[in-house]
């Protein structure tokens, strides 16, 4: 494989990262919304040139899906649902944004260390793809543990799932079955996400997630 | 009628998927919940009798779907259990409905759900594409959710909430874990579906990459560990047991945890095909140990009574993971035995409880006593249950735990202290709290409710009989099991 | 004769970055005002300010020390130094030797040292707010250019910015961690400059003010050459993100006046399009709070931590 296609591959991977600490940088509600929808946009192009450089037309689907679902109709149905449930447009963090950022970066060394050690036997240009999208996902379960409010942890969710999509299609060969599958959950989970959005802003006239607190049972 | 099924022109593998799959579309749209009721009872009857002719003869494995000796058992424990909650359910649900907890609308729902939990459950079983399984088991924990916040109280949106984001996040490293498994294998067997198929998975093992099985190992018991429960994973547990309704409470103890259990057991067994990868059995002996201990002092200060016996299940699954974990014929063995037992005797523990609790109309330990007085039937059952429960001689669960105790010692001295300590005080805690709700001068309400009885003995009768005898041919069965898991 | 072109060379272009910058800044200021739909004052406006400012008389505060009269000349020095060496035309010339990236930083660090020095000198309380900010978003920058510094390094093999534009030159890939080197050399450049997101150049209220704090006391000649010494800093900033992430059109060492004219020529397209480009990002986007900017440094910081770690880690990165 020649030696812009992998590192173009590297690019649009590490792209990903970049957009990850993004995420975990903004501290309002629409640029996140927004910043998300970029996330999804990269993962689409990355996608799509490994469906590309892999000649493995199928690619070309998931890419579709992962732009017209995740960078498109999400975004906007969030939007939407943070206009009409009137949700705080400012996010509250458990940790100030500069500490939860060193800490992601500790994360990311941890995940290129760990997966390129492990993958020493694998071909180079899958193992690190696979060593970005685990940065992505480690980054975004950082989001997800830092954030009170739930539709950035919902957030957090799905840009954990785009990492595991770019670790999927960089596997090369990886049948349909756990294509479909992946967006199929991302279905299922919008799904899930939406009936319980408003099952929290109707019974605790917001969504922050501090409130539920109070209603766990025994302090554990 | 059992060799009649095994002679009609459909395969067992693919009813015991369709009539769940079918059943579940059906319910969500047939109005009258006493209807939809019965044919959910009906549904898990006739797929419980499929499971069963899969002991008999079973089919060549396919490109999807297998079944071998492992799978077969948790399939025909999974749909009895299923069987049985379905016929509580039934009576539970009546009462819901009639103190307006419940509505119409919300029932078609609940059925239906169960229905999709069943076929995802039993799809998660039966797949030997391990992509096939992770869905299943993504399917698994999503209907659940939905499941356990059906109340609509803000203690059960709290409790659905967690126990969706945990698990989402369990399943997504889980999904790293395969996918990394998919690439360890990619080299040695192709490209494609062929290196996702568990046969040919299992067939190959000794020549993937170590490193990257044990990377992938981590991820994958750390993910499906988390359905399973064990410590520190299992913030999700005890609120989902709690809050949501007590057929949920007793299908996730007695299934839903199994399920994951056997994910994790398959990739141990992965892993324990290649010689030169860590073993899996330390990390999840430590794992096991540590849910033990945890639980079982957590096991003392619990207030409500659905959270006591969900702290219970994490004791337990802690000890079914730690005898998996020793290996060897003789710890695998009582781990299976384990397993069984647990799923029946927790379930009926779980049947007696959602009566009691609709009988005296709260879940709170210091408002219940007295049962055996003002409802016998139903107090001694949970007296027989929590005996069995904490491993009391002779029913069945004493001698699995004595099984798994005594190899312990052969084996590893040192680690059999902490296990025995983990064991005796759960039963302490279970014991004490035992005595006050069955005995002494009954509080609440004493009306006699409606309840279904059938269900709580017939696991009971099965864990009395499994403690005095064990049939020779389950014998041999979980001796080729244990072999199996190596 | 040899010697004698190369230190014209060289001086010329010590000479033009000097006649450059307040073009480059009326330039921005020009592109801005258009892209707000206002005329904007003509691009070469300030050639006539700072003349105006050197005809005018200095007003001294009473309490002005030495360092207050001789701090803007130190600055606008390190400065000008800093500005003549990096490679705008060519490189190889005759001190291009001297031109090391830490070097580089440590003048711009210096020359901030000072500028910080004289806001406080007077004893006003804006100065001392604009100094203290100031060394605030340093303590992030500073870091931030030298993970710069070390990943461009790592790569290119050397500091010199004349072999870092020659490896460049030589091996045109894309590269991660270059790319994410360049981002936060974006970003500290923006801190660095006082453009927005981080400071308005255009103000002079108390709560947007870093650099204009620092600099409110000054009159006449100092005041003119400080903001000298500010554009100058501008055109240090875009010279060096061309000179090593754009390198195109660099006439190698030792070659003729054609060469040299090629490279000027694709210089001032660079910086044409470096300011149009300065211009339409402050007019798209908003200043952010002043608590924030050490979050936005970090962030610089991070991706240079990152692109260094990436080289450390495997080769292809």
């Amino acid at each position: 494989m020649d030696r812009t296609a992998i590192d173009v591959a590297h690019m649009l991977a590490g792209g990903m990262v970049l957009v990850s600490f993004m995420l975990l940088y903004q501290d309002r509600m629409f640029g996140l919304l927004n910043v998300f929808a970029l996330h999804a946009l990269v993962l689409s192009l990355s996608v799509a040139w490994q469906a590309y450089i892999q000649d493995a037309p199928h690619l070309y689907v998931t890419a579709a899906i992962a732009l017209v679902l995740k960078a498109i109709i999400i975004p906007v149905a969030l939007h939407r649902v943070v206009v009409r449930l009137g949700i705080h447009r400012t996010i509250e963090t458990v940790g100030g944004i500069g500490p939860t950022m060193l800490f992601g970066m500790g994360l990311v060394a941890l995940s290129m260390v760990v997966m390129l050690r492990a993958t020493a036997a694998a071909d180079p240009l899958a193992r690190e793809d696979l060593a970005f999208a685990l940065s992505v996902v480690l980054l975004g379960l950082l989001m997800m543990v830092t954030r009170r409010n739930a539709v950035s942890q919902i957030i957090g969710f799905m840009s954990l799932e785009n990492g595991l999509i770019l670790a999927a299609t960089g596997a090369k060969g990886m049948p349909l079955v756990v294509e479909i599958s992946i967006a199929f959950s991302v279905l299922i989970a919008f799904i899930v996400i939406g009936v319980f959005l408003f099952r929290i802003r109707e019974r605790f006239d917001s969504v922050d997630v501090q409130a539920l607190d109070e209603f766990r049972g025994e302090r554990e | 009628m059992i060799t009649l099924l095994v002679h009609l022109p459909f395969e067992p593998t693919t009813a015991v998927l369709v009539i769940p799959g079918v059943s579940a579309l059906v319910l969500a749209f047939l109005p009258g919940y006493r209807l939809t009721a019965r044919l959910n009872v009906l549904a898990t009857f006739l797929t419980f009798l499929c499971a069963l002719s899969l002991l008999i003869e079973w089919p060549a494995p396919g490109t999807y779907l297998f079944v071998d000796d492992l799978n077969v058992v948790f399939i025909v424990l999974g749909t009895f259990v299923g069987f049985t909650t379905s016929a509580f359910s039934a009576s539970y649900i009546a009462h819901e409905i009639e103190i307006g907890r419940l509505t119409p609308a919300y029932l078609r729902f609940y059925h239906a759900m169960y229905q999709a939990l069943m076929f995802a459950m039993n799809l998660g079983l039966l797949a030997n594409n391990i992509g096939l399984m992770w869905v299943a088991i993504e399917l698994a924990t999503l209907t659940t959710v939905l499941m356990v916040g059906i109340y609509r109280t803000p203690e059960s949106l709290e409790a659905a909430w967690k126990y969706f984001i945990l698990g989402s996040v369990g399943i997504a490293l889980a999904l790293f874990g395969t996918i990394l498994v998919y690439m360890a294998a990619r080299p040695v067997i192709g490209e494609g579906h062929d290196a996702m198929v568990w046969t040919s998975l299992i067939d190959k093992a000794s020549a993937f990459s170590p490193e990257m099985l044990n990377v992938a190992f981590v991820f994958l018991m750390l993910g499906y560990g988390t359905k399973v429960g064990l410590a520190p994973l299992h913030a999700w547990l005890p609120d989902a047991h709690a809050e949501g309704p007590t057929p949920i409470s007793a299908v996730l103890s007695g299934l839903l945890l199994n399920v994951a259990l056997y994910a994790v057991l398959r990739f141990k067994m992965l892993l324990a095909a290649n010689q030169a990868a860590i073993a899996p059995g330390p990390l999840m002996v430590t794992l096991g140990l540590l849910s033990l201990i945890f639980a079982g002092f957590m096991l003392y200060r619990r207030r409500d009574i659905k959270r006591m016996f969900a702290y219970s299940s994490i004791e337990h699954m802690g000890l079914i993971t730690f005898a998996f974990g020793m290996g060897g014929p003789l710890a695998n063995f009582a781990g299976l035995l384990h397993m069984t037992m647990h799923s029946l005797t927790k379930s009926a523990i779980f049947f007696a409880v959602g009566h009691i609790s609709q009988a005296k109309g709260t879940q709170k330990l210091s408002e219940i006593r007295g049962l055996t007085e003002s409802h016998p039937l139903l107090g001694w059952g949970l007296v027989l249950g929590v005996v069995a429960i904490a491993g009391l001689p002779p029913l069945g669960i004493f001698m699995s735990e004595f099984l798994i105790v005594s190899s312990t010692f052969a084996r590893e001295p040192l680690l059999a202290l902490p296990l025995v300590f983990g064991i005796l005080v759960a039963l302490g805690a279970l014991m004490l709290r035992l005595g006050d709700m069955a005995f002494g001068k009954p509080t609440g309400s004493t009306a006699p409710v409606e309840a279904s009885y059938l269900p709580l003995f017939a696991h009971l009768a099965l864990v009395l009989a499994a403690g005095i005898y064990l049939p020779g041919p389950l014998v041999t069965w979980f001796q080729n099991v244990a072999r199996l898991l190596g | 004769m040899d010697l004698i072109l190369q230190l014209m060379a060289q001086g010329v272009q010590m000479t033009l970055v000097l006649i450059l910058a307040p073009l480059l800044w009326g330039f921005t200021r020009k592109v801005r005002a258009q892209l707000l739909r206002r005329q904007g004052p003509p691009i070469i406006q300030p050639y006539r300010d700072l003349l105006r400012l050197i005809r005018k008389e200095v007003v001294l505060a009473e309490n002005a020390s030495w360092l207050f009269r001789s701090g803007p000349y130190l600055i606008f020095a390190a400065t000008w130094v800093a500005a003549a060496l990096v490679p705008t035309f060519a490189t190889g010339l005759y001190f291009s030797w001297t031109a090391d990236l830490i070097a580089l930083t440590a003048l711009l660090g210096s020359a901030r040292f000072f500028l910080a020095l004289v806001g406080m000198d007077v004893g006003t309380s804006f100065g001392g707010i604009g100094s203290s900010r100031e060394m605030m978003f340093a303590s992030l920058a500073e870091p931030a250019m030298i993970m710069i510094v070390f990943t461009v390094a790592l790569v290119a093999g050397s500091t010199q910015l004349s072999a870092v534009a020659d490896f460049m030159l030589a091996h045109v890939t894309l590269r991660v961690s270059l790319g994410l080197a360049l981002v936060a050399l974006i970003i500290v450049a923006l801190a660095e400059n006082a453009r927005i997101p981080v400071d308005n150049p255009a103000t002079h209220l108390e709560l947007t003010m870093v650099h204009e704090a620092m600099v409110l006391e000054y009159s006449g000649r100092h005041l003119a050459v400080l903001e000298l010494a500010a554009a100058l800093k501008l055109l240090l900033y875009i010279s060096l993100i061309a000179c090593i992430f754009f390198p195109w059109g660099l006439a190698p060492p030792d070659s003729g006046p054609a060469a040299y004219a090629i490279g000027a020529a694709s210089y001032a397209g660079k910086l044409l399009a470096g300011g149009f480009l300065l211009a339409f990002f402050e007019t798209s986007i908003a200043k952010m709070r002043v608590f924030r900017v050490p979050d936005f440094l970090g962030i610089a910081l991070m991706l240079g931590l990152l692109g260094m770690l990436l080289l450390f880690v495997s080769r292809s990165f």
